[in-house]
This record gives structure tokens, C-alpha cells and sequence, in this order.
């Protein structure tokens, strides 16, 4: 890293806002991906102002930038894969503005998910999306991602809850989008900023839409003897029209790794376990959850359990939200796929999987959004032994392949990033990336904004990505 | 040969003769904001929607897409238009799976026919737009028009889940998919809403569709005042309940509209009152919640006062609710000239409606006004005749609403106004913010320009 640009850095930010020591450069190589790339610096910004200067900066001396949150992404988004200056937004973490009468919150790209909804839950009021790591995830990293998560079934994900931006565009010059009430005029510039994963610019301020608090929640859990007899439910609930808030499977593998870590009542000798959710109106919940514990038996459940009150409701969530972290206790490491199918296919897609796992000998287990045919299949892998690991990339490869066969896609919520580059022409033809590129180029022409990201490096295969991540085992 | 003549010839080559108009008795017809093209094309596959593009785009032909027409003089009128690529000739259900309740629709399907279609399954697309009887998918889409049901279901952008289009290079391009999640690429297919045929023309649409509710209702309540009707649509919807629809209608809406449904003899005539406002809400859901909803709103309306409560039966609230999915159109048709402006409002207060009615009222101009819970207002000043002076009073009301909406930080568009009109404001327009955002994606979509050129903001 050019000397000059760090003094630069430093007389801007001040130095105790500049991290160059290869030490501190390590934390930041990482995100919650089994990719990883160091920056060369990184930096920790107050204003947007600072962002416009930082940009200007770094594009004088021809270094990439790369907007970072709190780095739980789970593509390699928020990774500096052409090294260069990591912007990370952790300080610019203040709640600007609240407007409970109209339902809206200005907010810096710092402010941590749930932070939002504790600032407004006094007034009956929240943010909708509740991406699994909301306890750390900041609300920038969620616009770059348009993260989901359990209750974006019936609520939406990022992109549906945001209605105005300031940005920093790779030029360094500051812009708004979007507008107050929603409607903008013109293009529907929002729509396309979030989930761009920071490819197209950085994001400095967020006007959002808070959500208000239902009247009744009701949380059901289904514990079924098979996966078969849980997937047909989902499949039977959404065909019947009921729109739960969150409908979560969890298969008997992970939901034992769970019980001996969190015990969150999740019947261990079970099969699969749905954790269902309905909302609303008071009189809406109570049929709507008298229809689903139906459903459920005629679907052969075990038992239909209704959490008796705010605790257990609590508990079951603790169990679905810990999740990875009971799986982590138990391997080295672990790889969540994230890909998507049309909800009628979800027997057959998990039968797949299965068979997945069989054929390269690895333990898969299903923790994931049936509602809308999100699934996130865990593949646990040592990272110190490197055939496994490439065995492990394998099988996701395969699962990947298996949803776009489905008629489905590569990524429901964690976003293209890294991680699945190389498999986007499996869903686009070249045209579509011409296309794709020319909207990148519009306002990331030298890519000087996270470079080698959402675009195949290479075309077809994995060679790229495969190839880092032998790097990252052999530094391991 | 003429250069009219070798266009007809080589349309002719890629689609056919009977699917090539170029008799200019028959192109007058297709004339939009005062410009014929030179030839109208009916394609009936993608593929040769891509190659008039690509020819287009050889000759620097402008093209401008259509369904139904119904709505093809919304925006700024474009600079010019060669090619009209009717898209009605496209109208396919391409892929259904209702245990998905996911969709893929062809551009020209039109919304009524895809309505009967899915109601065979109990579902329906939430896309309650204006002029439903003809209106094609893709012109509803591109549009980017209100849809009557937006309080609950959302508009386009909530259940648009992906879309293939031709872009300007004429290359058949796709975003977004048929799940109903998912982050795969850029959602390139959201820009298509409202995009007014400029980004690329549309061939395919894939939604998520809905189950029927089990049951509905709806009330209109009946004011004296603004300050009684407006504050009480506010309490009504912080009650957070799970409305269809919540509309206020000002005496000039109610007075257009109760004309039209006596004309119709329709019953729910007798449930209007000139020179009142009232607030029409609908609501969906099983039995007991519309039981619940219904006695919500009456207990607003007493802790509200001022007001009274009808609660519609099945057939006046479907006439109610079918008339205000209307409203754009009977609006604009309402007066010899009128200017219908669609003013975005992050909060809808008596004073801005009043503010509002005041322009009107100073330039002496009839106005009607409704206001969609969701922050949208349909503003109508009405002239009587077409001669200079009202449609220059026309013009200068549209700038003042404007100005309205920018002080409260808000966005107004025109809907629909004479051309005069529109030439006015075209030319007293000041640049929004995000234009030249706006004017990349336009140059990326469209390289050449040949989309609609001029109709969409900042004469994109």
C-alpha cells in the first residue's frame, strides 16, 4: 500500500481510524463465507463527507474500495478480493431520525438491524427484515445484500422496506435516491441500489419503513417422524393459500445439534420440527392457526405444539436463531448453501440432497426458510483437510445446480458475492450479462467499487473460486 | 422504393404480412401525443420483438412498445416514434404452478383474461390497475400506474418477481426468476415498473399470485369537512388493520363519481352525497375478521365524529371498489381539459388537501382529489374548453401542485393532461436530483436511444 495514501488516510480520519498493521488487516480478511482476502487498509469513517473523500482518495492512486458492515455476510461480499481500502461503516451507527406518525427512520449505514427496532419498539413499531444475525448485522450490509430472513414470507425482504438512499458514488460524488413516501419519480433507482452488494455504490444514509407490531402472534411448532411428512405440510399450507409470518424447518440432524447446546424443546428423536408463525388480527390468528395445526395432521404429525406463552415462543426461536452456532460446537467448520426453488418441489429437493450428501460422504443438514423454498443446506467439512474441503464445494456446487434445474435460482438472501460468481451462467446468458455489466459500468465504470464480485471471472467453471479457497487452506 | 417502403418491406421479411401495418389510414390510429409512426408491427414470439429492435437499431428507428393503449399518453410526449411494437399479439400463460402461486405471463396477456384464468385456481394477481377491462400485463407494468389494492398487497415492485425484455441493442434479456425469493444479479426487472416503454420492451412477466380471501366488506364514511375526513383516515390506519384499500374522496370526486354510478343506475349512488367527502375503506380476510374490521371502523368514526358510517353490501361495495380502481380514467375524462397529476406525499394532512384545492380554486378551475391511504393523491383540475388561456391556467396549476409537493417532500407527476399542456411543463421542468442517475441507466438499457425517446423524465 502506497505510504502517501495511508498519511493521506490518517490526516483525514485521524490515526486511531486507520488500521495498516498486516495484524489488525487480518480481521478484516474474513466474513461469515469460507472465502477470505485481506485489504491493504482499512478505515472507519464518522460522515459521509469522509466516505466522498476516502473515494476520491483511493481513486487517485488507483486502489479499489470495499464498503464493509459488520462482515456476517455469508458470500464474500464485504471481502477487499482486489485487496485495496476497506471501508468499514461500524462508527457511522446513529439512528438520524424517526418519524413514528408517517413510519419512517433515517438511518447511518452502522445501525445494527435489531438496534432499529429497539429505538422504535416503545412506539408499537419495527423493522421488518430480521436477517438470523440481526444482533450484529448492520443495516448497510443488509441494503447491499437485501438480506431476508424467517418473517420476509409474509413481511418482504430489504429491498421492500427501503424508500430512499444516500449514496457515494465510485467517483466520489454524493447523490440521493428515492424519496420519502416510496414513489419515486422516474426509474425506481432503490429497487435496483439494494442488492447491488456494493458493486454500485456505497450507501451512507437509509430511509426505511418501519413496520407496526401485530395485535396476536401465535407460534406453532410441528414435530413430524419424517422430513417427508414436514415438507409435505409446507407444501399443503402454501397450497391452501395461509400465509404464515415465518415458516422454518429444521431436520432431525441439526435440530439434536441444537437440543445439546440451546434445549429449545425440539422433540430429539423426531424426524424434522416447523416452526410456524402467524400474525395479524386476533380473530385471523386464531383460524389461521387452527388451519395449519390441521395441515399438520392430516401431514401425519407427531404432535402440534402451540407455544404456550412469550418464553417459549422465545426458546423456540433461540433454537432456530443459534443454529449455526450449535453447529459450530460440533466441526471444524461449516459451508451454508443458500439457494432457492419453487415450493412445490420441496420433497423432491430435499430427497436430492440427500443423495448429495451420500455421494460425497458428508453429513448435510436442512435448517432453512421453507415458506418460500429458501434453502440452506449445511455442509460440515474440516478446512485442514483440502480434498474435503473441495469435496464440500462439490456438493454445494451440486445442490446449486439442483435448484436452477428446479427452475429455481443460486442465491434466495446471502447474495451472489464470491461464493457464486462462477455459477451465474447457469441462470444468464450472455446477453443478460452484457446487460448486467453495462448497469455496473453506468456508475462503476473502472470497478474500482468491489471489484470481482456478482460477474464470473472465468465463464462455467470454478476455477477462480476454487482457487482462492485452496489458497485459504493452505494458509490455514 | 421509399425508406418508408423499404422498413414495410423488411418488417414484412421478419413478421410476415399480416402482421405489419403500414397503410397510413390505419397508422393514424396509433398516433400517440400527436405522433404517427411509420409502421406498426404485431410480433408474436421474442424473438422477433429482438429482431424489429435490432433493425430499429441498424436505422435509428425510435420504438415505442404498446398493449391496450389505454394508457400510452402517460409521461412527457416522446420526440419521436417510427416503429409501434404492438405487443397484444403475445398472450400466453407461460408457466403456472399454483402450489407455488408463482406465474410467467406473455407482455399482451391482457389483465382480464389472466383474472378468469387464475380464478379457476382461487387465486388472483393484486394488480387492480385502471382501465382493467383491456389493459395488457406489460402496459399495466410499464406503466408503473397505482394499483386499488396497493394498502395490503403492495404495489407491482412487492409481487414482480422477474422479467424477460429486449433491450435497445435487441438483445432478449431476463431478470430476477419464478421463485418467490431472490437476490441472484442485479433486480434489473424493478426498473422496468413505470419505465413508460424507455428501458427496453417487455415480453415476459413472472409474478407471485394470491389466494381469494375468504370473505370481504367495505364502508364509506361520509363527512362534512377535510378536517374530519383526513384525520380520521389517519387514525383508521394506525390501528394497524390489514386494509385492501383506504381512499378519501374530496366533494369533487364524490360529484363526478355519483354522477357516473346514477347514469349506471347503480345502487351505490344513494350512498354519496354531493358536496362531501367521503373515506371509502375495504378489507379481506375470513369471516370474523371482517366482522372484527367493520366494527373498528364504526368505533373510528364516532371516536372521530362528524361523520357517519355505511357499511356496503356486497354489491355496492363492488361497485365502489370497481369505480375507484377506475379513477384515473373517468378522472381525466371528466372536464374538456383536464390535468391529472399524481402527487406522492410521505404524509397526506387537510392543510396540504386544502392547499391543494386553493390553487385550483385561485385559477378558477373545478378540481377533484383523492388520496390512497398509502401516500398517493390523484389531483384533477378541470377546464372547461381547450382554448389557450384554460390550458395555460392548467399548466401553472400543475407547476404550483408541484411546488407543493416538493415543500413537502413529496414528488408530483402528470398523469394525463392535453399536449399543450404537457409541452408547457416539459418546458418549464427543473431537473430532479437523481436525473442524471437516471439518464445512465437509460444510456446502459438503451445505448442508441431508440426507446421512447423524450417520454420519461429529464427527456430521457
Amino acid at each position: 500500500m502506497n505510504p502517501r495514501l495511508i498519511r493521506e488516510m490518517r490526516s483525514l480520519l485521524g490515526a486511531a481510524n486507520v488500521l495498516s498493521e498486516p495484524e489488525d488487516l487480518m480481521l478484516y480478511e474474513y466474513d461469515g463465507s469460507v472465502e477470505t482476502a485481506r485489504p491493504d487498509l482499512v478505515v472507519f469513517p464518522h460522515t459521509t463527507a469522509e466516505v466522498a473523500e476516502i473515494v476520491k482518495m483511493a481513486g487517485r492512486e488507483g486502489v479499489p474500495v470495499v464498503g464493509r458492515g459488520a462482515g456476517t455476510g455469508l458470500s464474500g461480499g464485504a471481502l477487499a478480493r482486489g485487496g485495496g481500502v476497506m471501508i468499514v461503516f461500524a462508527r457511522m451507527n446513529k439512528i438520524v431520525e424517526v418519524d413514528v406518525e408517517n413510519r419512517r427512520a433515517v438511518v447511518q449505514p452502522g445501525v445494527v438491524n435489531q438496534e432499529l427496532t429497539r429505538a422504535v419498539e416503545h412506539a408499537g413499531l419495527y423493522f421488518a427484515p430480521d436477517p438470523s444475525s440481526g444482533k450484529s448485522c448492520t443495516i448497510g450490509g443488509n441494503v447491499a445484500e437485501n438480506s431476508g430472513g424467517p418473517h420476509t414470507l409474509a413481511y418482504g425482504v430489504t429491498s421492500n422496506h427501503v424508500v430512499a438512499l444516500e449514496m457515494v458514488l465510485p467517483d466520489g460524488e454524493v447523490t440521493r435516491i428515492g424519496g420519502r413516501q416510496g414513489d419515486a419519480m422516474g426509474y425506481d433507482l432503490c429497487g435496483l441500489f439494494v442488492g447491488s452488494e456494493g458493486t454500485l455504490a456505497l450507501v451512507t444514509e437509509i430511509t426505511v419503513k418501519l413496520s407496526r407490531a401485530a395485535e396476536a402472534v401465535k407460534t406453532i411448532l410441528g414435530v413430524f417422524e419424517t422430513i417427508e411428512d414436514a415438507c409435505d405440510t409446507v407444501v399443503e399450507i402454501t397450497a391452501r393459500g395461509i400465509t404464515p409470518a415465518a415458516c422454518e424447518m429444521l431436520d432431525g440432524w441439526t435440530l439434536r445439534v441444537i437440543e445439546d447446546y440451546i434445549q429449545a424443546g425440539f422433540p430429539r428423536d423426531s424426524g424434522a420440527v416447523l416452526l410456524l408463525e402467524v400474525e395479524g388480527l386476533r380473530e385471523a390468528v386464531e383460524e389461521q392457526a387452527a388451519a395449519i395445526a390441521d395441515v399438520c395432521h392430516q401431514c401425519r404429525a407427531r404432535e402440534v405444539r402451540l407455544a404456550k406463552d412469550a418464553r417459549e415462543r422465545d426458546l423456540f426461536w433461540k433454537g432456530r436463531k443459534n443454529a449455526f452456532g450449535a453447529i459450530g460446537r460440533i466441526a471444524p467448520s461449516y459451508y451454508v448453501l443458500d439457494g432457492v426453488i419453487p415450493r412445490s418441489k420441496l420433497p423432491l429437493a430435499l430427497a436430492r440432497i440427500k443423495e448429495i450428501g451420500k455421494k460425497y460422504g458428508f453429513q448435510i443438514g436442512n435448517i432453512f426458510h421453507a415458506g418460500d423454498g429458501n434453502l440452506h443446506p449445511l455442509v460440515l467439512y474440516d478446512p485442514r483437510n483440502r480434498e474435503q474441503f473441495e469435496s464440500a464445494i462439490s456438493a454445494g456446487e451440486s445442490i446449486v445446480r439442483m435448484c436452477v434445474e428446479m427452475g429455481g435460482v443460486l442465491t434466495g438472501e446471502h447474495g451472489v458475492g464470491m461464493e457464486k460468481s462462477e455459477l451465474m451462467p447457469l441462470l444468464f446468458s450472455d446477453a443478460d450479462f452484457a446487460l448486467m455489466r453495462r448497469v455496473h459500468d453506468a456508475f462503476n465504470p473502472d470497478s474500482s467499487l468491489n471489484p470481482g464480485k456478482i460477474f464470473p471471472l472465468s465463464k462455467g467453471c470454478g476455477e477462480i473460486r476454487i482457487k482462492k479457497a485452496r489458497e485459504a487452506v493452505e494458509s490455514t | 422504393m421509399t425508406v418508408a417502403e423499404k422498413l414495410t418491406s423488411r418488417l414484412v421479411e421478419i413478421l410476415g404480412p399480416h402482421r405489419v401495418v403500414s397503410a397510413p389510414e390505419e397508422l393514424a390510429a396509433h398516433a400517440i401525443d400527436g405522433l404517427t409512426p411509420q409502421a406498426v408491427v404485431c410480433p408474436e414470439s421474442a424473438e422477433q420483438v429482438a429482431e424489429v429492435v435490432r433493425l430499429a437499431a441498424g436505422e435509428k428507428l425510435a420504438v415505442q412498445a404498446f398493449g391496450s393503449r389505454s394508457k400510452c399518453e402517460m409521461g412527457m410526449p416522446a420526440a419521436r416514434c417510427d416503429v409501434a411494437i404492438d405487443m397484444t399479439g403475445m398472450r400466453e400463460v407461460a408457466h403456472y404452478d399454483a402450489g407455488d402461486l408463482t406465474l410467467s405471463v406473455d407482455a399482451g396477456l391482457p389483465l382480464r383474461e389472466l383474472e378468469a384464468y387464475l380464478s379457476k385456481h382461487g387465486q388472483f394477481l393484486p394488480l387492480a390497475v385502471p382501465c382493467f377491462e383491456s389493459t395488457t400485463a406489460g402496459g399495466a407494468l410499464a406503466s408503473g400506474i397505482d394499483s386499488a389494492l396497493r394498502q395490503q398487497y403492495g404495489s407491482a415492485r412487492d409481487f414482480l418477481i422477474g422479467a424477460e425484455f429486449v433491450d435497445g441493442t435487441g438483445q432478449l434479456c431476463k431478470s430476477g426468476g419464478r421463485v418467490v425469493k431472490n437476490v441472484t444479479g442485479y433486480d434489473l426487472h424493478k426498473l422496468l415498473i413505470g419505465s413508460l416503454g424507455t428501458l427496453g420492451v417487455i415480453t415476459r412477466l413472472n409474478f407471485r399470485t394470491y389466494p381469494f380471501p375468504a370473505a370481504s366488506g367495505a364502508c364509506a364514511v361520509i363527512f362534512d369537512r377535510a378536517e374530519n375526513a383526513v384525520p380520521f383516515c389517519g387514525s383508521v390506519a394506525k390501528k394497524g388493520l390489514p386494509l385492501a384499500a383506504l381512499e378519501i374522496l374530496d366533494p369533487g370526486t364524490v360529484g363526478i363519481l355519483r354522477a357516473i354510478l346514477q347514469r349506471g343506475e347503480a345502487s351505490a349512488a344513494a350512498l354519496l352525497t354531493d358536496g362531501t367527502w367521503c373515506v371509502y375503506c375495504s378489507f379481506e380476510g375470513t369471516e370474523a375478521v371482517v366482522r372484527r374490521i367493520t366494527e373498528e371502523v364504526k368505533r373510528a368514526t364516532a371516536e372521530q365524529g362528524g361523520g357517519r358510517c355505511e357499511v356496503l353490501d356486497a354489491a355496492a361495495g363492488e361497485q365502489l371498489g370497481g369505480m375507484l380502481r377506475e379513477a384515473y380514467e373517468w378522472l381525466r375524462w371528466s372536464s374538456g381539459a383536464v390535468c391529472l397529476q399524481r402527487i406522492a406525499l410521505p404524509e397526506i394532512t387537510a392543510v396540504t388537501v386544502a392547499e391543494l384545492g386553493r390553487i385550483a380554486e385561485a385559477a378558477l378551475l373545478r378540481h377533484a382529489l383523492l388520496a390512497r391511504g398509502a401516500g398517493v393523491v390523484y389531483f384533477a383540475t378541470m377546464a372547461e374548453a381547450e382554448d389557450d388561456a384554460s390550458l395555460d391556467l392548467l399548466a401553472r396549476a400543475a407547476l404550483k401542485a408541484k411546488e407543493i409537493a416538493r415543500r413537502k417532500n413529496g414528488q408530483a407527476t402528470v398523469l394525463h393532461a392535453p399536449l399543450a399542456v404537457k409541452t408547457k411543463l416539459a418546458a418549464a421542468r427543473v431537473a430532479q436530483p437523481d436525473e442524471p442517475l437516471q439518464l445512465r441507466l437509460k444510456r446502459a438499457f438503451d445505448p442508441a436511444n431508440l426507446f421512447a425517446p423524450g417520454r420519461i423524465v429529464g427527456g430521457i
